[in-house]
């Protein structure tokens, strides 16, 4: 047991690894990712599209594994299924038990064809693992700049659309009588969601996108409902999860996604308590 | 805020509408419709279900092309996203992990549907709302997560998001169901008041005429294609009503309420039944 926990959580060599490069690297990725994460997880959690980002996640899996196979870019491949993933969910419509099942059906089967495909490619296995769990090494260079570039992407498109989003997402009906565009911002963000998703995939992993694009956005919800504050608290705890997790990754040598989900879910814990004493309180 | 109502909204009528026809498909809803709703008027819109009651809200919040005639709002013609309407819509529930606030719902009737920053004038933005919100008496828990709110407070910051913009047409659709006795009456006298100090059009979609009976200078009613436009007096009467459902029917006036007698609860006209439903539904 006590040998378990001294593999989990050991720090000997963890100050010669951060001077590596590729440490580097994957450092500002998760940086980067958390910023985006975070701030897109607030407006995920408010349009009630939890589940619609795990299975865009997983189709990013799915188009990882047809690139790896065909022998393109896994990065290219990612972002193809989550995309055109994306775009299906995000037209499904705001019905959310019509759209859950719909979401469930097409998961499913991308999840089967991703393993398949995955069996079939004869190449190193960490390479295929690294789709499902995620992985720091996969972070290189070309990463890097594609994740600036979407950073940017979705940060400069959000700073234009927030407003009517936030309207669309929170107050549909009110908002389409305001003539705000409903369908076209349902798509445009499912497109965000899509390219973020996929830019986690190889980070912390197909299974584990819902604990940077997700858990920020519900654990603040227990503690404020203002729209800016949410959003930046959000973006803390997404970069606690991601930064901290690389960090306490690096001496054991084991796979990010774990302790990017572990952290994730503390700051998770310790919102919901503070918004359970606050609700206490006021009622009192 | 306007200071003198009546010279801002002098000239053309807040709605008019010239030889206007709607339907879907083969069916006409409503054709020939001439109606002119004047500055400060309160026009309630009866009618059974599918009778194209929302429909009628949706011409005029250019959502909905007529299919013949003419539609202007405030002599021009109808138009998305139009700053000249606000919009009531029916009390929903909102989840209560939402994150928005009471007064983030009203600054989105100010400006939600428009895009960019909005980083100018947010003082003036921020003054404008609170005066919605003292307006309503909602500014106790306009920091409140709306998900937490009940029925009638979430109301009055309806009332208050439609009116922030100061608009010139004010549009209801049935804002008054699910709601108690005490709260229909607030919210009723909440648009009362703001037609007569400003001069906003009300045009007021219900199945319920009783708790607004005391405000309403006229009545649209609308049944199978056939309408009737008049004063209270001169539409809910017994023949009015039995022409217009091809039936017989017969109002009584009990007290200050009006009863609707002759229409079959069982079929689907039994919303329009003046006095039944809508406590069915309250009781729900």
């Amino acid at each position: 047991m006590t040998a378990i926990i001294e593999r989990l959580f050991t720090f000997a060599g963890t100050g010669e690894l951060l001077a590596l490069p590729f440490v580097r690297s994957a450092l500002i990725a998760a940086a980067l990712l958390g910023l985006v994460a975070g701030v897109l997880a607030p407006l995920v959690v408010a349009r009630g599209m939890a589940f619609a980002v795990h299975g865009t996640a997983e189709l990013a899996f799915t188009g990882g594994a047809a690139a790896l196979l065909l022998g393109i870019g896994v990065g290219f491949g990612a972002v193809g299924g989550a995309v055109v993933a994306g775009l299906v969910f995000g037209l499904l419509g705001l019905r959310q038990r019509e759209r859950d099942s719909v979401i469930g059906v097409v998961l499913a089967f991308g999840l089967g064809v991703g393993v398949l495909l995955l069996a079939l490619h004869e190449g190193r296995a960490s390479n295929k693992f690294g789709l499902l769990t995620g992985s720091i090494v996969s972070v290189d260079t070309t990463n890097l700049w594609l994740l600036g570039l979407v950073t940017v992407l979705v940060l400069g498109t959000l700073a234009v659309v927030y407003r009517p989003l936030l309207f669309a997402s929170a107050d549909p009906e009110v908002a389409a009588a305001r003539g705000v565009p409903i369908r076209l911002l349902s798509a445009l963000f499912a497109v965000l969601v899509a390219l973020t998703t996929a830019l986690a995939v190889p980070i912390v992993g197909a299974i584990l996108v819902l604990s940077v694009t997700v858990i920020p956005g519900a654990a603040v919800a227990r503690v404020t409902a203002a729209p800016v504050l949410a959003t930046v608290l959000s973006v803390v705890i997404a970069e606690i999860a991601l930064v901290g997790g690389t960090v306490l990754s690096l001496a054991p040598g084991l796979p990010i996604s774990g302790y990017v989900a572990t952290l994730a879910f503390l700051c998770y814990l310790v919102c919901r308590a503070i918004g359970r004493a606050r609700g206490q309180t006021r009622a009192a | 805020m306007t200071h003198d109502p009546y010279r801002r909204h002098a000239g053309a009528p807040p709605v008019s509408l010239r030889g206007a026809v709607m339907g879907f498909g083969a069916r006409t809803l409503w054709s020939g419709l001439d109606l002119d709703v004047g500055p400060g008027e309160f026009l309630a819109v009866l009618g059974p279900n599918g009778s194209g009651k929302t429909t009628l809200l949706r011409v005029l919040l250019g959502l909905q092309p007529l299919r013949a005639g003419q539609v202007l709002i405030g002599g021009h013609p109808a138009r998305r996203g139009d700053d000249d309407i606000g919009y009531i819509p029916q009390q929903k529930t909102v989840p209560d992990d939402l994150p928005l606030r009471g007064r983030d719902l009203v600054g989105l009737g100010l400006d939600g549907h428009r895009f960019g920053l909005g980083l100018r004038g947010r003082r003036d933005r921020a003054r404008r709302v609170d005066a919605a919100l003292d307006a309503v008496e909602a500014a106790r828990y306009a920091t409140a997560p709306v998900g937490r709110l009940s029925g009638g407070e979430l109301q009055r910051l309806r009332v208050a998001q439609a009116l922030v913009g100061d608009p010139r047409v004010l549009l209801c659709d049935e804002p008054l169901l699910s709601l108690d006795l005490a709260h229909q009456q607030t919210v009723s006298q909440l648009i009362d008041r703001r037609r007569r100090s400003a001069g906003t059009a009300v045009l007021f979609v219900t199945h319920e005429i009783n708790p607004i009976l005391s405000l309403v200078d006229r009545v649209l009613y609308l049944v199978d294609g056939r309408f009737r436009i008049g004063t209270p007096e001169e539409v809910m009467t017994s023949e009015t009503l039995s022409a217009l459902y091809r039936t017989d029917v017969e109002v009584l006036r009990v007290r200050d309420r009006l009863v609707v007698v002759g229409l079959d609860e069982a079929e689907h006209h039994c919303h329009v039944h003046a006095d039944g439903p809508a406590t069915l539904e309250e009781a729900r």
